[in-house]
């Protein structure tokens, strides 16, 4: 077990591997997007108070927690990079920011546009799901900003892993803000006590939207990561190597 | 044509999908253009020095 987190920490151990998982996960991916897409729009029954308003979910609610997964990779990569010294666990901290940025951006647009309707309002500063949500954006574009501050990648990675963790209590405030204080925005649905407050019908797609966006999340991230490492490990002999085989990357 | 008016709720929950179908295709469109220009310059990098060599 431990020769193999060793292995992967290697960087031209895990270059390899990242490029014949990748495919892997996106196939799956897209085919539970795509049941997913099929099922919420045409065969989930609409809700009986938002009408079919409540299709929003089927992307909203995959952003909403990819925007928070994300960041906790970040910092939890950063972290270990901190304390370990793990080279690669920057470069996966660098390539999910951006990722998580688009992610956070997809929650607050979607959440948004599916606000109007429902609430009669594009936004809401006072709410503090929606607020947190926003703050958690700018935590990624602060932390892509000071690492392309920062010319030395080592300086870099380390400032930026400390800020990573910092906002970490952010991700905390967005979990769990609609149970701390009122909020416009609805409660836990999925991880409710006594299970989902949903009909399976409107559930099932719902799921498969979740671990389709998690599945495709996964393969973009290790295809940054493969992007990361490379531009790392530029001098190093594995890459020189590897640019001069025939096979190539 | 009903199903695509929702209940003139269309507009939203079609632009909240097509919005979604765009960043991720930009997200992985850029993924695939920054591997190819990091893999080129290298590229470049190494075979200008093997040549200096």
């Amino acid at each position: 077990m431990w020769k193999f987190f060793h292995q992967l920490a290697s960087p031209p151990y895990f270059y390899r591997l990242a490029a014949r998982i990748a495919p892997w996960l996106a196939v799956p991916g897209i085919a539970l997007i795509a049941y997913g897409v099929y099922a919420g729009l045409f065969l989930a029954p609409m809700d009986y108070q938002q009408g079919d308003a409540f299709r929003i979910i089927y992307v909203h609610v995959p952003s909403a927690y990819l925007s928070m997964m994300a960041y906790m990779i970040m910092a939890i990569s950063g972290g270990i990079g901190l304390i370990w010294r793990i080279k690669l666990s920057h470069a996966v901290a660098a390539a999910a920011a951006p990722l998580g940025a688009a992610f956070t951006f997809l929650a607050l647009v979607t959440g948004s546009i599916w606000g109007r309707p429902m609430w009669g309002t594009w936004w809401e500063w006072g709410d503090p799901r929606l607020t947190s949500e926003l703050i958690l954006l700018f935590l990624y574009f602060g932390y892509m900003a000071l690492r392309g501050a920062i010319d030395d990648t080592a300086k870099a990675d380390k400032a930026s892993a400390v800020l990573a963790l910092v906002g970490v209590v952010n991700v905390v405030i967005v979990h769990f803000s609609v149970e701390w204080w009122s909020s416009l925005h609805q409660g836990q649905t999925l991880m409710k006590k006594g299970g989902p407050a949903m009909d399976p019908a409107m559930l099932y797609p719902l799921l498969a939207m979740i671990l389709g966006f998690t599945f495709l999340f996964g393969s973009l991230l290790l295809r940054r990561v493969r992007t990361e490492v490379l531009f790392r490990e530029r001098r190093t002999r594995w890459v020189r190597e590897m640019i001069l085989s025939p096979e190539g990357s | 044509m009903e199903n695509l008016e929702m209940g003139n709720y269309g507009i939203y929950v079609w632009s909240c999908f097509g919005l979604t179908l765009v960043v991720v295709l930009f997200s992985d469109w850029r993924a695939r253009l920054r591997q190819r220009r990091v893999y080129r310059d290298i590229e470049v990098r190494i075979k200008a020095l093997e040549e200096r060599q």
